[in-house]
């Protein structure tokens, strides 16, 4: 058996396995890190870091949906200081590969976080989190603006230079996710993460009243994984150079399979890891074996192998 | 498998296939006996499990937490722990109704555990319906250090008390109040509490229960000497500390609220420092 090369890049970043964490689903790694060891995985997506302290929104924050759940976490974390201080200084001396997600209010904030970040050793990548549902001006939903997406990239690419990639995370929640990708790429972005959260509601028949404390949330879990499939294989199509973090309801090895066929080169696990604390491994080992059963010689050559014509059979 | 990174979060936790040992059915919950070998050591009284529901096809994506009522070790099984589940959802409906030799995915032991004294105090133990389920396991430690341990149980009605008859033989003294009057006194389980402290000299107070009981008792206590160790009960989605949906506002020693998750820095909390008022509203820091 010839051996699987599976290898990613994200940019000018090579990860050696392309399983990631989602941001907001691992927390800074340290409560993962009793389950598996980190370095056996892609990388660690940390949770979007804000510029200060943030208590995130009130609870409930979660219920159970068929299939998924609604999050309502309202970007709670400690401030860039003390995740510069501790979560990441601890990440770094796991050797863990690191992709740090960032949030902000304003562009102005995103830039500034980025500032903070350049030069940081140890990171491998910016996510750059433009489409947290959880905030409660909708209008911070940078990502559903074509304009206000473009500035924040723009000023996060002149803040951090040309060598850390940066992958702006994006929202399924807009008509045509095809000219947002295209436009944050013109902004400087080097590849996007797809798909965040889907905007949603739950009505608790006892209090006959939205179930949240924020009322709405962000849905995730395999019931929105077609919509993340759809929203991949939309954007490869037209951008087949960019590379995608693809994630959305991703617990098994055939899920991932699916998410690189439709153009994904490295696939990221959140909600799995709350039902499974090794989900990750599970995942990634599976997915090695489906590459290897149908014939691959490397992951790069199952990378968006959904769009090829059907004469190109293996 | 434990303790790869050395973080100090859950430390001694492990994820496994335990086998069912054991599903009896006691009045309205279900004592389910699970076989976890030499885990059982690790699982403290105010620990907890998750576990995994609704077998391979589930739509049920999260796990489930119990509390850890008890630990027992036998020849036929090994070390096992008991849980109380009442079958309300789906996911707990789904594992009240396994059988002997069926194997769930569990991960555990989870969260903090009842802080024991290290000398033989007084203490007082409520617990509001199948809140109860852990203090029958931390009476018995208790009871070893020689502590006085009297006990409270209260629920709405007498179904939903949960009192097994071993359990009895490890405390001096359990009353029951149910608010129908239809077992024990009637009345709420927090009147009286503030009698029986000055009573019985009390020095700490261990709680379970729903939330408005534990706000009620931290209430009653306000201001006092005696310490109040509470396991709260929030929604979790993930019980391991990544999910970040379980928050309680708790005051730190410089008096500084934060958002702390329930699931690591809990269940047991200490319930003078839960800012009760704040649970479930916006905070600013």
């Amino acid at each position: 058996m010839s051996q699987l090369d599976f290898s990613t890049t994200l940019g000018n970043a090579w990860f050696p396995a392309p399983i990631f964490t989602a941001s907001g689903c691992a927390s800074s790694g340290k409560e993962l890190a009793q389950f598996f060891d980190l370095r056996d995985m892609g990388a660690i997506v940390t949770k979007s870091i804000m510029t200060k302290p943030r208590a995130g929104r009130a609870t409930p924050r979660m219920a159970e949906t068929p299939s998924g759940m609604l999050n309502s976490i309202g970007l709670q974390g400690p401030g860039i200081d003390a995740f510069l201080a501790n979560d990441l200084a601890w990440l770094v001396e796991q050797k863990a590969r690191i992709i740090v997600s960032i949030a902000g209010e304003t562009a102005e904030e995103f830039a500034s976080l980025a500032r903070r970040l350049r030069g940081v050793a140890g990171i491998s990548a910016l996510e750059v989190n433009i489409s947290c549902p959880n905030v409660e001006n909708r209008g911070m939903v940078f990502a559903c603006h074509l304009e206000s997406a473009q500035t924040v990239i723009e000023g996060v690419r002149r803040t951090i230079g040309g060598d850390l990639p940066i992958i702006a995370k994006l929202s399924p929640d807009v008509t045509d996710i095809v000219s947002i990708a295209r436009g944050v790429i013109d902004a400087g972005a080097d590849g996007l993460a797809l798909i965040n959260t889907v905007l949603g509601m739950v009505i608790n028949p006892n209090t006959m009243r939205p179930h949240l404390g924020g009322r709405t949330g962000g849905l995730s879990g395999p019931a929105v994984r077609p919509i993340a499939v759809r929203a991949i294989y939309q954007v490869h199509e037209a951008l087949p150079k960019v590379p995608i973090l693809g994630m959305g309801g991703v617990s098994s090895g055939a899920d991932a399979f699916e998410l690189i066929l439709a153009g994904a080169s490295g696939v990221s696990v959140g909600t799995a890891s709350f039902g499974n604390p090794t989900a990750i491994m599970k995942i990634q080992n599976e997915l090695r074996q489906i590459l290897t059963d149908k014939g691959f010689s490397s992951l790069r050559e199952a990378v968006g192998f959904a769009h090829r014509p059907e004469s190109s059979v293996r | 498998m434990v303790g790869l990174a050395m973080a100090g979060i859950n430390r001694s936790a492990a994820q496994l296939l335990a086998t069912i040992v054991g599903n009896k059915k006691v009045g309205q919950y279900h004592q389910i006996l699970i076989s976890v070998g030499d885990l059982v050591a690790q699982c403290k009284p105010g620990n907890f499990v998750a576990i995994s529901v609704g077998g391979p096809n589930s739509k049920m994506v999260l796990r489930r937490a119990f509390a850890i009522s008890r630990t027992t070790t036998s020849t036929q099984y090994g070390g096992a722990i008991e849980l109380i589940v009442a079958p309300h959802g789906n996911g707990s409906s789904w594992l009240c109704g396994l059988v002997e030799g069926e194997q769930i995915d569990i991960t555990l032991p989870l969260g903090t555990a009842f802080g024991i004294p290290t000398t033989n105090v007084n203490a007082l133990l409520v617990g509001g319906g199948y809140g109860s389920a852990p203090l029958f396991g931390l009476a018995e430690v208790l009871k070893e250090r020689g502590c006085r341990v009297d006990m409270l149980l209260g629920a709405s009605t007498g179904s939903k008390i949960y009192a097994p008859l071993e359990g009895k033989r490890s405390v001096n003294s359990l009353r029951i109040f149910t608010e129908d009057g239809s077992m024990g006194e009637t009345g709420r389980i927090t009147s009286p509490i503030a009698q029986l402290v000055s009573e019985l000299q009390i020095d700490v107070i261990y709680s379970c229960g729903p939330m408005a009981m534990l706000k009620a008792i931290s209430e009653i206590l306000d201001g006092g000497d005696v310490v109040h160790q509470c396991a709260v009960e929030e929604a979790m989605a993930c019980g391991i500390g990544i999910c970040m949906t379980c928050v309680l506002p708790v005051k730190d020693e410089a008096g500084k609220i934060n958002n702390l998750r329930s699931c690591i820095d809990g269940p047991v909390m200490d319930g003078a420092a839960i800012e009760w008022d704040l649970v479930g509203k916006t905070l600013v820091l």
